[in-house]
């Protein structure tokens, strides 16, 4: 048993690619999410997760000689950056990437499957399925 | 294999032979890829010291790993790391009498190493690698030789997707049924890619013998799937035509051929294996190209081939597997049978999506030329050659343009009267 990172990115400044566009699309699309969480929950696949604010929300913060440098926006200024992700329990990276697939069909986004290793106290508090 | 240097071509032919099998059972012994190459590599190092002497052991797989286990765990109590994974592990030294050896277990490690190597997760040049390294014990070098990359790029190669099986924990496992066919089809692309990669140059015979050796493994370890018969059928009925495709480093193509060089060992072995597979009836794209070639292996020329036969499995072909490529040889194909007039019509279809590929244009070089149209067919020649990414296949196409060219100054156009 072990933890993965399910994570999906999108555009700088936008929406992910396919994301929904219309009320009605926002509630087929949440729709998918919550019954993709709920099987999550009963399998004692979930473990964390949720989705992000935009990068314009990010602030950097860096230590410097014992002050803290702040810089407005993300660390990485890139074309995509994370907007959501689970943390998920799971046997294998089969395991891992059968609940990869049902994340993009439910959110109709790429997800990108990471092996994931808790540490110190969170790795205490982190449930392990079948727990 | 260093183990090798000194031993006897027998012995270094077994080493080959055993090296998968015991990788195999020690990863799942050890739950670590890295741990059961080094204890092979141990047990084949003592294994050259005594074989000479001894004689090679009636099972030297089975011997091959109980002497890799027996050191192995020896080595693990000394490391404190290794204790870990000795417990881990949770393995029982063995006794010094080496345990009666069963071999299907054995069998299906092999199978669970083959189906890890070939994990889609990994990019297939590092399934690849990792096939030829693991199952079919190439050292480094010889595996980097292969893919014309150096020994340290190809070290990095094998670290990067030996540490993603471990840190993603890719599972070390036949897959279920329900995944099987596709996973199945990784596994034969891997050394059907493996074979060809072997066919690009004269020198490749190392490549192709162990795609040959593997492929046939597979047959053996999985005798219900169509598809590796297939496989194996196919690659026996193309290494039959190797010794007729060199011509002091040229390549020949199939209508050039001396066919009197074909072997035909191996083109009856491939035709009896096509044969069982239409008897099976659950035809795939393995079976129906190797289905093609047996058409081919079975004609004495280009002209006495059977090409209405062909066209058929290629029409099967592309209502199974569509590609590019297969629509190209088909209408190739359909050149032969009904003329280079509808040939060169299946051919525009498809030209739009193989525009950066040499043999598209080759294809439209040869039917230009039957139909007369030589300034076109050089100039379709000269496209493929600045696209060929083989010398071999470079020369060849310049040649076909210069021979046009020159036709084209010495006399009047002649129509090939057979289009």
């Amino acid at each position: 048993m072990g933890q993965y990172l399910l994570s999906t990115h999108a555009a700088t400044g936008g929406a992910p690619q396919g994301a929904p566009t219309s009320p009605e699309q926002m509630q087929e699309f949440m729709a998918r999410v919550i019954a993709l969480e709920a099987e999550m929950d009963e399998t004692g696949t979930f473990v964390f997760g949720g989705a992000l604010a935009g990068i314009d929300a990010a602030t950097v913060v860096q230590d410097r000689a014992g002050e803290a440098l702040l810089t407005d926006g993300p660390y990485v200024e890139a074309k995509e950056h994370i907007a959501g992700f689970y943390i998920i329990n799971a046997a294998d990276l089969d395991e891992a990437l059968a609940w990869g697939r049902k994340a993009a069909a439910a959110t109709n986004h790429a997800i990108e499957v990471r092996p994931f290793h808790a540490t110190g106290k969170v790795a205490d508090h982190m449930p392990q399925a079948g727990a | 294999m260093e183990a090798g240097r000194s031993a006897p071509a027998s012995i270094e032919a077994t080493f080959r032979e055993a090296y998968g099998k015991a990788v195999a059972n020690l990863v799942r012994v050890f739950g670590d890829i890295t741990a059961a190459e080094d204890a092979v590599q141990d047990a084949f190092v003592v294994a050259a010291d005594r074989w000479p002497d001894s004689g090679i052991p009636p099972n030297p797989a089975g011997w091959i790993i109980t002497t890799a286990r027996n050191r192995a765990i020896d080595r693990f109590r000394r490391e404190v790391r290794g204790r870990e994974l000795l417990e881990l592990a949770m393995v029982e030294p063995e006794t010094d009498s080496p345990t009666p050896f069963d071999d299907a277990g054995v069998a299906d490690d092999e199978l669970r190493l083959i189906f890890t190597c070939c994990h889609p997760a990994l990019r297939l040049e590092h399934q690849v690698a990792l096939t030829l390294r693991l199952l079919g014990g190439l050292s480094v070098a010889e595996v980097a030789g292969a893919f014309l990359v150096t020994e340290a790029a190809m070290t990095k190669r094998l670290t990067r997707a030996k540490y993603k099986i471990k840190a993603a924990n890719i599972p070390y496992r036949v897959p279920a049924a329900a995944e099987l066919p596709d996973r199945l089809q990784a596994v034969l692309t891997a050394l059907y890619l493996i074979y060809n990669a072997g066919a690009d140059r004269e020198s490749g015979a190392g490549l192709r013998t162990e795609a040959i050796r593997l492929s046939r493994e597979l047959t053996g370890l999985m005798p219900d799937e169509p598809e590796v018969a297939g496989l194996l059928a196919l690659l026996l009925l193309n290494e039959s035509r190797m010794a007729a495709r060199w011509e002091s480093g040229d390549v020949v193509l199939l209508r050039d051929q001396d066919r009197s060089l074909w072997d035909q060992g191996r083109i009856e072995e491939g035709q009896a294996i096509v044969r069982s597979c239409i008897r099976r009836d659950q035809p795939g794209p393995f079976q129906l190209q190797a289905a093609i070639q047996a058409v081919h292996s079975s004609a004495r020329s280009v002209e006495a081939t059977d090409w209405s036969q062909i066209v058929v499995n290629y029409d099967r072909l592309m209502e199974i597997a569509p590609t590019p490529i297969v629509a190209l040889n088909r209408a190739i194909a359909v050149g032969e049978l009904h003329g280079a007039v509808q040939g060169l019509h299946a051919l525009d279809e498809i030209a739009g999506s193989l525009a950066g590929y040499h043999l598209m244009h080759a294809s439209r070089g040869a039917m230009l030329r039957r139909l007369g149209r030589l300034e076109d067919a050089a100039a379709a020649y000269e496209r493929a050659a600045d696209l060929a990414e083989h010398d071999a296949d470079r020369r060849l196409l310049r040649r076909q343009a210069d021979e046009i060219v020159e036709s084209l100054r010495s006399g009047p156009r002649a129509v090939d009267p057979s289009s």
